[in-house]
């Protein structure tokens, strides 16, 4: 025969790592309402969706919980807590469960591009000098070849640049020539920049990875070049 | 940093928002008359991270100013939902090197036909994530539309986007401005 719920005697390990590293999570005000499950387009994939999750944490099913690779297909994207009444963390929730992975059995994928990152300072594991190669070899075949952009300037690391800039490492990387608009646009305005050869590279993999250690070193290095190396006073994300 | 308490002496920008300021400060000077007669039509996807998750409508309304700047704002159409409230491609927080392609591209179904609807022939992605996500969303359900950065399109408007620079531009606008 089936039984009701014994609230009582509920088990919820899970629930209280995740409420004590984030407060704000809110997990105990759950409505149900099912907000975040209607706009999602993760939900019913592998058969599971935020308020279930939610629900699920709730009741103490923490192995399910900290099993499911529903939690590398959901992208955080906080669609769901931006839909929700009661201000419930769903994102930080999904960041908690792929922290609570072991390292060795979260996605191959994820995991080396953040090791890359620790390693090499961009996420393809290339080393600076490449990168510094590169675009070296880029702005001259521009400078060559367009005499609208012959003086086009192109540095790394130039000490006192207003701007720093952070370039995703795909461009330099696989399709170099994508770096070129956006020198020119740099060029055209008369931008102070310059590139960083420490941690360059704009992604950040070990965040989805949910890796403190490495996110903090990555960015702890980052820091450390620009602040008393370069003394940009802007970081700029690009595209 | 804020996460890690890390102190520092500079600010975190966006090339959009400087895109942006550029344009109304004059020192960008670019403009849609390449697009008057074309009238190609284009669309953009909201990235989840500089949108919803960090800047909100003040980078949604700068994206679409430098946008629409660039296009023509009666060559520009948006998503439905879109903005802050719009739906992530499916390829960010890491999901395109997850190894779930089956349910990334699932997701990314929503996407698609958000794309499909607006009937534009270009979808502008300003983060890569996205940009890879709608490429191959696009490849896999049998869309016919393009995916580029603002830097192409900006650069052909005002007229200095190289012959190597297309790879990302359809026949429609291979020789644009050549």
């Amino acid at each position: 025969m089936t039984s009701p719920i014994e609230l009582d005697e509920l088990y919820c390990d899970f629930k209280e790592s995740v409420q004590a590293s984030i407060p704000e999570a809110n997990l105990d005000l759950c409505l149900t309402c099912g907000a975040c499950t209607g706009g999602c387009p993760a939900s019913e994939l592998l058969d599971m969706d935020p308020r279930k999750l939610v629900r699920m944490v709730l009741l103490g099913m923490d192995d399910e919980v900290r099993k499911t690779p529903w939690a590398w297909v959901c992208t955080m994207c906080a669609r769901c807590f931006k839909a929700c009444p009661m201000k419930i963390n769903i994102p930080k929730l999904v960041y908690s469960v792929r922290r609570s992975w072991p390292r060795d059995k979260a996605p191959k994928g994820i995991r080396g591009s953040c090791d890359q990152h620790i390693r090499a300072g961009n996420a393809m594991g290339v080393p600076s000098k490449d990168f510094i190669w590169v675009v070296e070899d880029v702005a001259e075949e521009i400078q060559e070849n367009d005499p609208k952009f012959k003086d086009l300037k192109v540095t790394v690391d130039r000490k006192g640049a207003h701007l720093v800039i952070n370039q995703n490492s795909r461009e330099p990387v696989t399709e170099p020539d994508e770096l070129g608009p956006l020198w020119k646009i740099l060029h055209m305005v008369e931008a102070d920049w310059t590139y960083p050869s420490v941690m360059w590279a704009g992604e950040n993999y070990c965040l989805f990875l949910a890796d403190e250690e490495g996110w903090k070193y990555i960015l702890e290095e980052f820091v450390y070049h620009i602040d008393n190396n370069l003394g940009a006073k802007v970081v700029v994300n690009t595209e | 940093m804020k996460k890690f308490n890390i102190p520092h002496n500079f600010e975190f920008t966006s090339i959009i928002t400087l895109y942006a300021q550029w344009i109304r400060e004059g020192k960008l000077k670019v403009n849609s008359d390449w697009n008057r007669d074309l009238k190609i039509k284009f669309t953009l996807q909201d990235p989840c991270n500089i949108v919803r998750k960090t800047w909100g409508e003040l980078m949604a309304d700068d994206l679409r100013f430098v946008i629409k700047t660039i296009v023509g704002e009666e060559n520009f159409v948006d998503m439905i939902p879109c903005g802050t409230n719009n739906f992530c491609c499916g390829g960010g927080g890491g999901a395109l090197q997850a190894g779930l392609p089956e349910q990334r591209r699932a997701y990314g179904k929503v996407k698609f036909d958000q794309i499909i609807k607006t009937g534009a022939n270009y979808v502008f992605a300003p983060c890569h994530n996205c940009h890879g996500q709608m490429e191959d969303i696009g490849e896999f359900y049998g869309g016919n539309y393009h995916v580029v950065h603002i830097w192409t399109i900006m650069c052909l408007a005002m007229g200095v986007l190289g012959e190597n620079e297309r790879a990302y531009l359809g026949p429609d606008l291979a020789k644009v401005g050549l």
